[in-house]
């Protein structure tokens, strides 16, 4: 019992806007590296980043909501980005075989 | 105690993840995104989602950083890219995620979100409840999923695969 008040006064210290507003700056710095960066990696890890906001916002409206589903779905969130993570540096490792550079202003051939 | 913890944690992710944006070095931004994916699972702990803070060290820093720390190495890309992009578009891009952030900040502030909860569940993120949620009301997705990591892995094999041959 003394848990659940723990947890009740540490959820009443630290409203939710403050974890929609975290979830918001760490969203646009993800999207700021996407567009500021020209190597691939990056833009990957930025969109890492993007996920990962995400799933901090899920989790915190799950737990101010008493919800579990949404918990579930970051749950596959995770599974989502794992995936896309492999596919994506396979990629990635290919098209520097193949042309010898990971800056996305070399891969310009579909651009106009 | 608990606040302060939260504003800690929050300034060490958000001013891990600007300096992993800024900076030239691909390995030293993995670096970066590692230290604020940690602060990020301290939140997670912070509420009260052990599985999932447990699952997303486990992942993220696990699986998908090493995954890029070995592309890196493997790409043996030692020497930072030189080439930049123009002064404009970097401060056109600065300036579309900082005026993002601000227009959701500024839509959201005035939100109410509802009281924060009178009674707190305290099972809701341990591995018990979530593998309820999980094996019955996701049973499906789940399985979806596992064919979504077969699928992904027979198409990492094909593209090496097919590099092989033109070589």
């Amino acid at each position: 019992m003394n848990d659940v008040t723990q947890l009740q006064d540490q959820l009443r210290l630290v409203p939710l806007e403050h974890y929609v507003f975290l979830c918001i700056v760490l969203f646009c710095i993800g999207l700021t590296g996407v567009l500021l960066r020209r190597n691939l990696i990056n833009v990957f890890l930025s969109i890492e980043l993007m996920l990962n906001s995400i799933n901090l916002l899920a989790v915190a409206f799950s737990v101010y909501y008493n919800d579990p589903n949404a918990q579930a779905f970051v749950f596959f969130i995770m599974v989502v980005a794992a995936a896309e993570v492999a596919v994506g540096l396979a990629m990635l490792v290919m098209i520097y075989r193949n042309v010898q550079t990971v800056d996305i202003n070399a891969l310009n051939n579909l651009k106009w | 105690m608990t606040a302060i913890l939260f504003y800690l944690l929050s300034a060490i992710c958000i001013i891990s993840s600007i300096l992993m944006i800024f900076h030239k070095n691909a390995m030293y931004s993995v670096l970066f995104l590692l230290i604020c994916f940690f602060s990020v699972a301290g939140l997670y702990v912070m509420l009260n989602a052990q599985f999932l803070a447990i699952v997303h060290i486990i992942v993220y820093a696990g699986a998908i950083m090493v995954l890029f720390l070995y592309v890196i190495m493997f790409l043996n890309m030692s020497t930072p890219i030189t080439i930049r992009k123009s002064k404009l578009v970097m401060g056109i891009a600065v300036f579309t995620g900082s005026s993002l952030c601000f227009v959701l900040v500024t839509a959201l502030w005035a939100t109410n979100f509802g009281q924060n909860p009178a009674i707190v569940n305290q099972d809701i993120g341990l591995a018990s409840t979530l593998g309820k949620v999980l094996f019955n009301e996701f049973l499906i997705p789940f399985e979806v999923s596992s064919v979504l990591f077969l699928s992904s892995m027979v198409g990492i094999v094909i593209f090496n695969k097919k590099e092989q041959k033109d070589e």
